[in-house]
């Protein structure tokens, strides 16, 4: 991080916007003071004490640690308590905007409301779940290895990033999204709880579940605590084959048929692989097969390539594969 | 400049759904006396689709594919976003967790190989750009594209997380990135500035979510379009099949009419340089490619 300069004046242009008496949003230029060590929230300050009193934003602790005070800056997840504002002066060439994590949900200037996170959030049981006894002979002791399997997922703060950073979440509304599937990661390998298998029933459900995940890694772009909540999205998948939870459907058979593929081939067999995935409606794609075809876009089976030393690819896969669909 | 050489890996789309990618990419190549080695032996990367069924099992088949650019002591290039990022990605892990890399190299062992760790991985964008140069790209332009208003879309996985990519993407900004809006100029040709140009197109869920599928590769579609794309050029061919060969679902569900012919990275390299119409493949493209 460079940090030259010390000290800029600049023009931020800020998302207004108060759902109790304004028609649509507008956006207000402020001049402001830029210090090298000035983080987005001082920023958002200067805006509140010096410009404009009526300007609301959440924000608590002002140490990375409550999540109120997330809000995106030309697009990009930032805690604003968190972010340096030079940094962002330079990457966005000076050109600052602010704007309230999800538009959409905007109640006044940076504040939204947060019921579709928290609802969602709910929905995994986030929290572990077990019948204590009242007196405790003895502490729940867990190995080290059992608390390293959480990996930083107890980290969440709930601050949203991630949840509003998510396409899949943004044009499917049922998705749970990344914060709370990363949840139900952190709380189903808890040796303690005894929900497991509920929250990988719940997580395995087509339309809100961890199949409507686009792999587009915005979440672990987002997360201002470097959680990374696609990995646990991965790892919730393989835990629901591990434990027998995934049920034959076109996602499942779609993850598990390239281990077909690969096994016969080396490489995928594209056709092979939509086929074996979607069964008897592999015929809603035959117009766009023949449209493929057509232009050479289609192998046909008899001329599929082979990776040279195959031997050894359906060896690897005898000897490593440790899950079944 | 000494002689760049690579040992290429294709991927299976490249072999199978755009063969006008790869025969791009080697025409490309060799224009610019890029010599380039073909992984014959290498296996599918998973798609990120065989991580969720059995991660270990990918770092395996990943972690084999490596060694044999390895064993020509090459830089892997890749020419598929999933690709890299799923090499990418098993690299670093087995690079940075001993356990694991041990676990690996045990199951390697049964087949005679060992994963060293000695090979880059990188996208062929970024041999082009931050290896060849963008100026000596410059230098052999022979048919400038300067009539073209030309939409970069870059792909998911060749930005995100930038942790992991920044090791072979010139340190690529997933906010800002540059690199082909800078390939573009470099061939002459006008980059198209659009919010989407840094979004995902939805491909990884086409076959249980279409809807979602569509709608992200619409919203990008259109976006291009209103800001005067005469074409889109990617270096995904995944990011290349939902938005040529679906393009009229993507155009459905968005109620627009979207008439926008895709380009391959290497496609529109090649189409600079003068390469042939046989070695671009434009024929392979379901939406028209009009000149
Ligand atoms: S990787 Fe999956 S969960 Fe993360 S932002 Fe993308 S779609 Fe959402
Ligand atoms: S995973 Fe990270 S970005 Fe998402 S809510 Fe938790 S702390 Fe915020
Ligand atoms: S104010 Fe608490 S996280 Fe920023």
């Amino acid at each position: 991080m460079s940090r030259k300069e010390t000290h800029k004046k600049v023009t931020v242009k800020a998302f207004r916007f108060n759902a109790e008496t304004d028609y649509l949003p507008y956006y207000k230029q402020y001049e402001l003071e830029v210090g090298a060590d000035d983080l987005v929230l001082d920023l958002l300050n200067q805006i509140k004490w010096e410009h404009d009193g009526s300007f609301s934003y959440r924000r608590s602790c002002r140490h990375g640690i409550c999540g109120a005070c997330g809000i995106k800056v030309n697009g990009k997840p930032v805690l604003a308590c968190k972010q340096n504002a030079m940094e962002l002066l330079e990457l966005f060439n000076n050109e600052l905007v602010f704007e309230p994590q999800s538009k959409k949900r905007a109640m006044k200037d940076m504040i939204i409301d947060k019921k579709d996170f928290w609802d969602k959030h709910e929905a995994v049981q986030p929290f572990v779940v077990a019948d204590i006894e009242e007196h405790p002979e003895h502490e729940t002791a867990m190995s080290i290895a059992q608390v390293e399997n959480i990996l930083d997922a107890d980290y969440c703060i709930q601050c949203g990033s991630c949840h509003y950073a998510c396409p899949a979440l943004e044009v499917n509304e049922d998705y749970l999204g990344p914060a709370a599937l990363t949840a139900a990661y952190r709380f189903t390998v808890d040796p303690r709880d005894e929900a497991g298998m509920e929250r990988l029933e719940l997580t395995a459900q087509m339309g809100s579940g961890v199949w409507d995940c686009v792999k587009c890694f915005e979440c672990a772009q987002a997360c201002p605590k470097e959680i990374n909540p696609i990995e646990k999205i991965t790892k919730l998948h393989n835990l629901q084959f591990e434990q027998k939870v995934a049920r034959s459907n076109v996602a499942t058979r779609h993850a598990e048929g390239f281990v077909h593929s690969i096994k016969k081939h080396g490489i995928l067999d594209e056709g092979h692989l939509v086929a074996y995935s979607e069964r008897a409606a592999v015929v809603k794609h035959i117009p766009e097969a023949l449209a493929m075809f057509k232009k050479g876009k289609i192998v046909m089976p008899w001329n599929m390539p082979k990776s040279k030393n195959l031997d050894e690819i359906q060896k690897l896969v005898e000897i490593s594969q440790t899950n079944k669909l | 400049m000494s002689q760049l050489k690579y040992a290429l890996y294709t991927g299976c789309t490249a072999r199978e759904s755009t063969p006008e990618l790869l025969s791009s990419t080697l025409a490309v190549a060799k224009k610019l006396g890029i010599e380039l080695v073909l992984l014959d032996e290498a296996s599918c990367c998973g798609a990120s689709h065989l991580q969720d069924f059995d991660e270990f099992l990918a770092y395996v088949l990943n972690a084999r594919n490596i060694c044999y650019a390895e064993k020509h002591g090459l830089t892997m290039v890749t020419i598929c976003n999933t690709c890299q990022i799923n090499t990418a990605m098993t690299k670093h892990k087995l690079d940075h967790d001993a356990e694991l890399r041990a676990r690996v190299n045990e199951k390697l062992a049964e087949v005679g190989l060992e994963y060293k760790g000695t090979s880059e991985v990188k996208h062929f964008l970024y041999a082009l750009v931050d290896d060849y140069g963008l100026e000596a790209i410059s230098d052999k332009v022979t048919t400038p594209l300067s009539k073209y208003n030309i939409a970069p879309f870059y792909g998911c996985h060749n930005i995100r997380p930038s942790e992991l990519q920044n090791e072979s993407n010139g340190g690529e900004n997933p906010y800002v990135p540059t690199s082909l809006d800078r390939l573009i100029e470099a061939l002459e040709g006008n980059s198209v500035d659009y919010e989407s140009k840094n979004k995902c197109c939805g491909f990884h869920v086409d076959l249980q979510a279409p809807e979602t599928s569509n709608r992200l590769t619409g919203t990008a579609l259109v976006d291009a379009i209103d800001n005067n794309a005469d074409m889109v050029v990617t270096p995904c061919p995944l990011c290349h099949l939902n938005m040529d060969v679906k393009q009229h679902h993507a155009a459905k569900t968005m109620g627009r009419d979207v008439e926008l012919p895709i380009l391959h990275m290497p496609q529109m390299v090649g189409l600079a340089l003068g390469c042939t119409e046989a070695e671009l493949g434009l024929k392979h493209h379901v939406t028209k490619v009009a000149l």
